[in-house]
Parts: C-alpha cells; structure tokens; sequence
C-alpha cells in the first residue's frame, strides 16, 4: 500500500505501528519525496504480508494516526517456486494437473513452458507456481507429487526456492 | 607401517604404484586378488607385484587365500579394495571383521560394508582398539572425512549436500552443454571410460544413495541404510528439461540431501542455478556441508579414479602411523 504522511518525527512510526498490532508482517519500506510534494509531505509504500480479513481493521487504525492512504496493491500470491515435469503429459491431460493447483483457492500455476518431443516421446514442461505462503506451496507441491505418481509424471524440484 | 592388501584392481594397483614410486614408508606384507594370494614379514616389492600381476593377470600363489593373508599375514593395516557389494557387503565384510578382530587396523574403498554394517564395525574396532577408516568410499579424493573430523570439529553439522557419482554428473553436463540425448550422453561416458557396461547403479542413484548413507551415518552418528534413503535417477531425464532450466540460467543436477531435522534423506535430480558452488563439470564430485561456525563449506576433486583414490587410502594410512 502506499501511504502519505506529515514529515514529522514520529509519524512513520505511527504508520507503522497497526500493522504489527493486528499481526501483518512488514516485508519493505520504501520512501519517496515526490517533487510535487511540498517539502514536509513524506510518501511511503509499504509491502505488507496481511490477511484478507484483517485489512479493513488496519486500514482504520493507519487513518485513525492521522495518515492518509494513498492507494493499496493487492498482490495475493507472494510466493514463487518452478518445477520441471517430465512424462506422457498430454497424454495423462495437463490441463487437469494443472486444475488440480488452481483449484485449491491458494495456489496457481501462474507460467507454462512446455516442450513438444517426438511423437510417443515423454515431454518437458516448466511450471511456475504461485502460492500465498511457503506453507500453501508445500501444500500445492504435495497435490503435484501424488498427481504425478497416479500419472507416472517425473517432477524435479528446485534445490532452493527460486526467483 | 606395514600393511596386507586386498584387491589387485584399479584401486589396488593406483596404490601399489604410488608405494613404488613415492616414499612413503609403507610396506606390503601380504596381498591377495581373487585367484592368488602372496604373504611375506620381510615385506613385498611392490613394482614386482604390478609386473607379476600384468603379465600373469594374479599376483601371487593360487595355493593361499585371501582370507590367509588377514589372518596370517604380519601388517598393521589391512587395505580392503575388492568390489563393493551393496547388499551383502560381502566379501569385504568378512575380512574386515577377521582383521578387526586380530586387532588390525582397517582402511578401506569399499562401500558396501560401511554402507551395511558401520555401527557394528565401529562398535568391534573400538573394542579392540584399532580404526576403521574409509575416506576412500566417498568422493574418492576429497578429504570429506578428514575435513569432518579434524577441520570442522566443534561444529554442528546442520546439512550435507552433494554430488557423489561422477557417471551422471558428466551425463547431465554433457546433455546441457551439447544438447546430447540421454542415451547419447551415456554412450559417451561409456566410451570416456567414465560408465560401467552396466550403468544401473550409478544412473538410477543407488551407488549416490550408498555413499549420502555412509556420510550421514558418520556425520550424526546414525543407523541409515540404503532402504532409507528415498531415490529418483538421472535415466528418465530429458535434454528439454535441461533446455528449460537453462532458460532461467538453473541446470539439472543429481543431488544427494539429508538434513535430519527436516527428516530428508534423499537423492533426486534437481533444478539448481549455474551459479551454486556445487555445480561441476564433467566427471568432478562435489560436497557442501552446512554448519553452524563456519557456515557453508563446498569441497571439489576428483570423485574416482586409481590414483586418486589411492590418495584416501595413503592419508588415512598415514594418519594411523601418525
Ligand atoms: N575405481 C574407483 O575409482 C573407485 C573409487 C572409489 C571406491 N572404489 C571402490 O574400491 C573397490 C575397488 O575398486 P576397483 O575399481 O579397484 O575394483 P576392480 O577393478 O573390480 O578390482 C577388484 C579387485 O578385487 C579382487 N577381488 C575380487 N574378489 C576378491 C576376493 N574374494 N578376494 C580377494 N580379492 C578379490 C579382484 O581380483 P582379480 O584381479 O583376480 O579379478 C580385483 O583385483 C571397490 O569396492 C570400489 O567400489 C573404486
């Protein structure tokens, strides 16, 4: 979200304050003196990890400091992993597998690549899935794990997560 | 210090070579192969044995076995280099707990034994008070072991994580860097001499498995078997896979994890960025281990070879006469 502030002592903090008291997590703080601005108007985007449920709340108690929000960005799936999955995967229906991700609310595949072989060769394809937290992408890489052992599909894992 | 050798194969003979050449102060009392066997107090001349054993193809006296020289012969050390059996450790494991039992230091290439029966064999060398050392089982001539137990003593060992098995690595080095197929990139290894006719345990990430088993065991002080370990080969990979993960300047590399915290013990192939130190070319090893003083450490060498794995088996001989 993107917040705008008196450039007085104190007030960042007051800003920042609710967010830990309804239990979001603060991931960044960029400040930025427009030059539209007049000199004490300070602008601050803060990327926050928050629940749905908990942003309305939040949203009262910023304004309640007396800190106009200017905009909020909802970027849900902050989460990034890719895999490589490799089998007879139109014949075992790749749409579905995919379903499978999508369907569960809280992850989705976001990027596929796939690579066509030869006629009756097993084909390559690079997913990318997107998930709300590192415990949902577990979750989502679990759905794929016993999707892929029902299908026969091989799926190599990053060593770490990846960017 | 005297030592009884066992084995006359690429192993065996890498160290015969080097006790010829170099002065080390090692001298061999008894050997054996698979169809001879010599014994002598008065030691041995190695380059004699290199001769007798290439011109004849056996070392020595058909009439003595092997099992005469563990039990007869006068050595401080045994060195067991005959092939490994993943299942029964056998023969190996035989002569080991014979030598061990005579109070005879053992050092060994052998991964079947280790992999088997570490806790037992650690258990009866400490009784009689001798060492059982086996550097040469993992990563050939990186010092993993050593490094473990003198340069990183102290610390806790959080996570180990490694390339073990130079047939595969150089397959799927080979597959990214020239687009080979799969088969092609074996048929290569094969030629370069890197692939046994019979490629299976390599490419389907058992002999992997054995030695992450063999290092955990010794790094935790575990109980792992092979059957623990869960083991997905290099064999169905495809060159787009490697394609795809180029893309994002990652690779395909066989790694074998364990971190006991999080229960992992397995080996897999996995996407990892070109730029992670354990990313090597061609038929090299790599090994990092995670810790908690010195942070991240990454060993790199040769993973195999006659001499190179006779460099294990002369440091742990060297480090038992001190
Ligand atoms: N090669 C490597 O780079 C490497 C690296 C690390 C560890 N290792 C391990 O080191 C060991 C030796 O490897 P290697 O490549 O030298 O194997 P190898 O070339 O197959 O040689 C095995 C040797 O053991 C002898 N042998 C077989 N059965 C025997 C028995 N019952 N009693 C006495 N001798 C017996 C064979 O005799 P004959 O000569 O009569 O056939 C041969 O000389 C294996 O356990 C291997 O896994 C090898």
């Amino acid at each position: 979200m993107k917040l705008e502030m008196k450039d007085t002592p104190g007030q960042l903090v007051a800003a920042l304050k609710p967010i830990s008291d309804v239990g979001g997590n603060i991931i960044a703080v960029i400040h930025q003196r427009d030059e539209i601005n007049d000199g004490d108007i300070l602008s601050v985007q803060i990327v926050l990890e928050i629940s749905e449920k908990k942003l309305p709340e939040l949203i009262a108690l910023i304004k309640g400091q007396g800190v106009n929000i200017l905009r909020i960005g909802q970027e849900r799936l902050l989460y990034k992993q890719t895999v490589i999955l490799i089998g007879h995967l139109m014949h075992t229906d790749l749409g579905d597998t995919v379903d499978k991700i999508d369907c569960t609310g809280f992850a989705e595949v976001t990027e596929l690549n796939i690579a066509m072989p030869a006629i009756n060769q097993p084909s390559s394809a690079k997913i990318e899935i997107k998930s709300v937290n590192k415990t949902d992408m577990e979750k989502a890489l679990d759905i794929l794990r016993d999707v892929a052992t029902q299908k026969n599909i091989l799926i190599i894992e990053p060593l770490e997560e990846m960017s | 210090m005297k030592i009884a050798v066992l084995g006359m194969g690429a192993v065996g003979r890498g160290l015969l070579r080097m006790i010829d050449e170099k002065d080390l102060g090692i001298t061999v009392t008894g050997i054996a192969d698979s169809k001879s066997a010599l014994i002598d107090k008065n030691g041995i001349s190695a380059g004699e044995l290199l001769a007798a054993k290439n011109e004849r193809g056996y070392c020595g006296d058909k009439t003595i076995s092997a099992m005469e020289v563990v039990t007869r012969a006068d050595y401080d050390a045994l060195v067991e280099v005959t092939p490994t059996n993943a299942m029964t450790g056998e023969p190996a494991l035989t002569f080991i707990r014979a030598a061990l039992s005579r109070g005879k230091h053992v050092v060994t290439s052998n991964k079947g034994p280790i992999a088997r029966e570490f806790c037992s064999l650690k258990e009866m060398a400490r009784e009689h008070g001798v060492q059982l050392r086996y550097e040469a089982t993992v990563a050939g001539a990186i010092p993993v072991m050593h490094m473990l137990e003198h340069g990183l003593a102290g610390n806790k060992v959080q996570a180990v994580l490694g390339i073990l098995n130079g047939t595969c690595n150089y397959i799927l080095t080979r597959m990214a860097a020239e687009g080979l197929t799969y088969d092609q990139a074996l048929m290569e290894a094969r030629e370069m001499g890197y692939a046994e006719a019979d490629p299976t345990y390599d490419v389907k990430g058992t002999d992997t498995a054995i030695k992450l088993v063999i290092l955990s065991n010794t790094i935790w002080n575990g109980t792992a078997q092979l059957e623990d370990v869960s083991i997905t080969g290099i064999d169905q990979l495809t060159t787009d896979a490697l394609r795809l993960a180029e893309e994002q300047d990652h690779t395909i590399r066989l790694i074998a994890e364990a971190v006991p915290e999080k229960n992992i013990l397995r080996v897999a192939p996995r996407i990892i960025p070109k730029s992670h130190p354990l990313v090597v070319e061609g038929s090299l090893n790599a090994i990092t281990l995670e810790t908690d003083m010195a942070g991240e450490i990454t060993l790199i060498g040769k993973g195999a070879g006659s001499v190179e794995t006779a460099s294990a088996l002369i440091g742990d001989l060297l480090f038992l006469s001190g």
